[in-house]
């Protein structure tokens, strides 16, 4: 690590054979990648946690719960098969052609999407991220709107506000810390992410504005390439590399926790 | 009353609503998707030769018999590692350590390192142990994975022992039984279901686990019950079968796939039952 100091980190190309390496495109692939699968398992694991507490019968309540967190616990490399044999080419067809057709001619939007539909890529590795960090999401934001003492929301009711108005104005201002925690320890999941990843990112060392492009994560980089590094200097820097992994986890999860830890103080 | 203000609160909170019945349905509609996918691709491999033989070389006929053998191998050890350090850490701080300032900080970090990237468990393992032994080995995967069943363990240990009700306690110790006793005899006995549950979860997490073993137990294509050599294992197998360009070989990963999901599945619902069924209310 020493080697480059402090432009390992925006130096964008990765080249063992004349032993230059730079971290820019692995970082910039694993923000790329959790922000797209932050941005969609948010709002769905916020609505499903909303269904489970507000409009499910009881007597659904716990099989679908249950179901929830099984996607939780099946291991990541089921998801990265899937999303390498069924997903990308199901995207491939669908989904990314209509991106490029609708966005092609709109100047900002495309950029992002860029490029022939290869199947695998950021967007992909995203989506499949996404659908990983669902169940985190859900499972900790029932919790906590769980949490909500039932005369806020009987008051609420009784004032006549419908039951989105109560989820909107009693149950998350009140839950926040809690859901933005829950958030968080999504987040941490996502960053650290290996083998779903790995399988579909498509593993190019370079930052390119397109979603649809292959990219690399930090965390696929190091599953890649590890057992293959020859050379001190490509070890180490593949082993910097877990370093800024590890801190940026560790920094997510630890504001994750400290959250988490003030909302169930308050609730005592 | 202002009617149309009325009914556009109607409409949003019908909006809204069936808004979260969709993402209910996608949220599921995920999981039987990939169930159904795994039953369709990997159940057509399954079959008794996938038990008895060995990985094939690309082009013929072969099973998944040693990586089993070697995930079952390397999952027990790191069960055997684990669950002793994670049980008493978890002891301290549920029964001896309460209100300690380092039972908070060892809470803390502990819940960190229970959702931390499993990939640099891996790196950290291939530091300490492959690095200075100068080869891969079974024996090194199996405390990567030990290093991930610890937390596990230290969380469900100290949830359940701090469930258990403090009269408990109180009566036996006013029977004059010393502190050890107090916690093997009352304590875990009445937090047992729930500290086997978490062993469960820990199983259940470690047999999926790809990342820290691909550069601690390597892979090993023969039979090999030797631990300080490499070692395959059924993730690590799924991960080169698949991305291989071999027909033969991907059809094996979809039948690892398979098994592994079935057991995983079977594992955490085990443990979800045991846990509610012990559970007050």
């Amino acid at each position: 690590m020493r080697a480059f100091g402090f432009n390992f980190l925006v130096e964008e190309r990765w080249n063992p054979v004349t032993e230059k390496f730079g971290a820019l495109a692995p970082i910039y692939g694993t923000l790329v990648t959790s922000f797209i699968a932050m941005l969609i398992a948010v709002p769905i694991g916020l609505l499903i946690a909303v269904f489970l507490t507000e409009l499910c019968p009881m007597w659904l309540r716990r099989p679908i719960g249950i179901a929830i967190e099984l996607l939780a616990g099946i291991p990541s490399i089921i998801y990265g098969i899937w999303g390498l044999f069924v997903f990308a080419p199901f995207l491939q067809e669908t989904l990314q052609p209509f991106l490029i057709a609708t966005f092609g001619n709109i100047p900002v939007l495309s950029t992002l999407f860029a490029g022939p539909p290869y199947g695998i890529g950021m967007l992909t590795a995203g989506l499949i991220l996404a659908i990983m960090v669902l169940p985190f999401v859900t499972s900790i934001s029932r919790d906590v709107f769980d949490a909500v003492p039932p005369v806020l929301k009987e008051a609420a009711y009784g004032i006549g506000c419908t039951t989105w108005e109560v989820v909107r104005y009693v149950v998350l201002p009140y839950t926040r810390v809690g859901v933005i925690g829950g958030v968080m320890l999504g987040l941490g999941r996502a960053l650290g992410e290996t083998m779903a990843v790995t399988f579909v990112i498509g593993n190019a060392h370079k930052v390119s504005a397109s979603l649809l492009a292959p990219g690399t994560t930090i965390s696929a980089t190091i599953a890649n390439e590890f057992t293959e590094a020859v050379g001190d200097l490509y070890t180490s820097s593949l082993i910097a590399l877990g370093l800024i992994l590890f801190v940026i986890t560790f920094i997510v999860l630890a504001i994750a926790r400290y959250m988490l830890l003030r909302i169930e103080r308050r609730i005592g | 009353m202002n009617r149309s203000l009325y009914a556009a609160r109607r409409r949003r909170n019908g909006i809204m609503l069936s808004l979260s019945l969709a993402a209910t349905l996608l949220g599921l509609g995920w999981l039987i998707v990939i169930l159904v996918v795994l039953l369709w691709e990997g159940f057509s491999g399954l079959s008794l030769a996938v038990f008895t033989e060995m990985t094939p070389p690309p082009g013929s006929d072969g099973g998944l018999l040693n990586p089993i053998v070697g995930s079952l191998i390397l999952t027990v050890l790191a069960v055997f590692i684990g669950t002793p350090i994670g049980m008493l850490a978890g002891t301290y701080m549920a029964e001896y350590g309460r209100y300690d300032r380092l039972t908070s900080v060892v809470r803390f970090i502990n819940d960190i390192l229970l959702s931390a990237p499993s990939i640099v468990v891996g790196l950290f393992i291939y530091e300490i142990m492959v690095a200075p032994m100068g080869h891969f080995s079974g024996l090194a995967g199996a405390v990567a994975l030990a290093v991930i069943v610890i937390p596990v363990v230290v969380r469900t240990t100290e949830d359940m022992l701090l469930l258990v009700p403090d009269p408990l306690r109180e009566a036996a110790v006013s029977i004059g039984t010393p502190r050890a006793f107090v916690i093997a005899k009352v304590c875990y006995r009445a937090a047992k279901a729930g500290m086997i549950t978490g062993v469960l979860l820990a199983i259940a997490r470690i047999s999926g686990e790809t990342a820290p073993l691909l550069f601690t137990a390597l892979n090993n294509q023969f039979w090999s019950t030797n631990l300080n050599a490499p070692m395959s294992s059924l993730p690590v197998v799924i991960f080169q079968f698949a991305l291989s360009p071999y027909k033969d070989w991907q059809k094996l990963a979809w039948t690892g796939a398979l098994i592994i999901t079935f057991t995983v599945l079977a594992l955490s619902i085990t443990a979800r039952a045991l846990s509610t069924s012990r559970k007050p209310s």
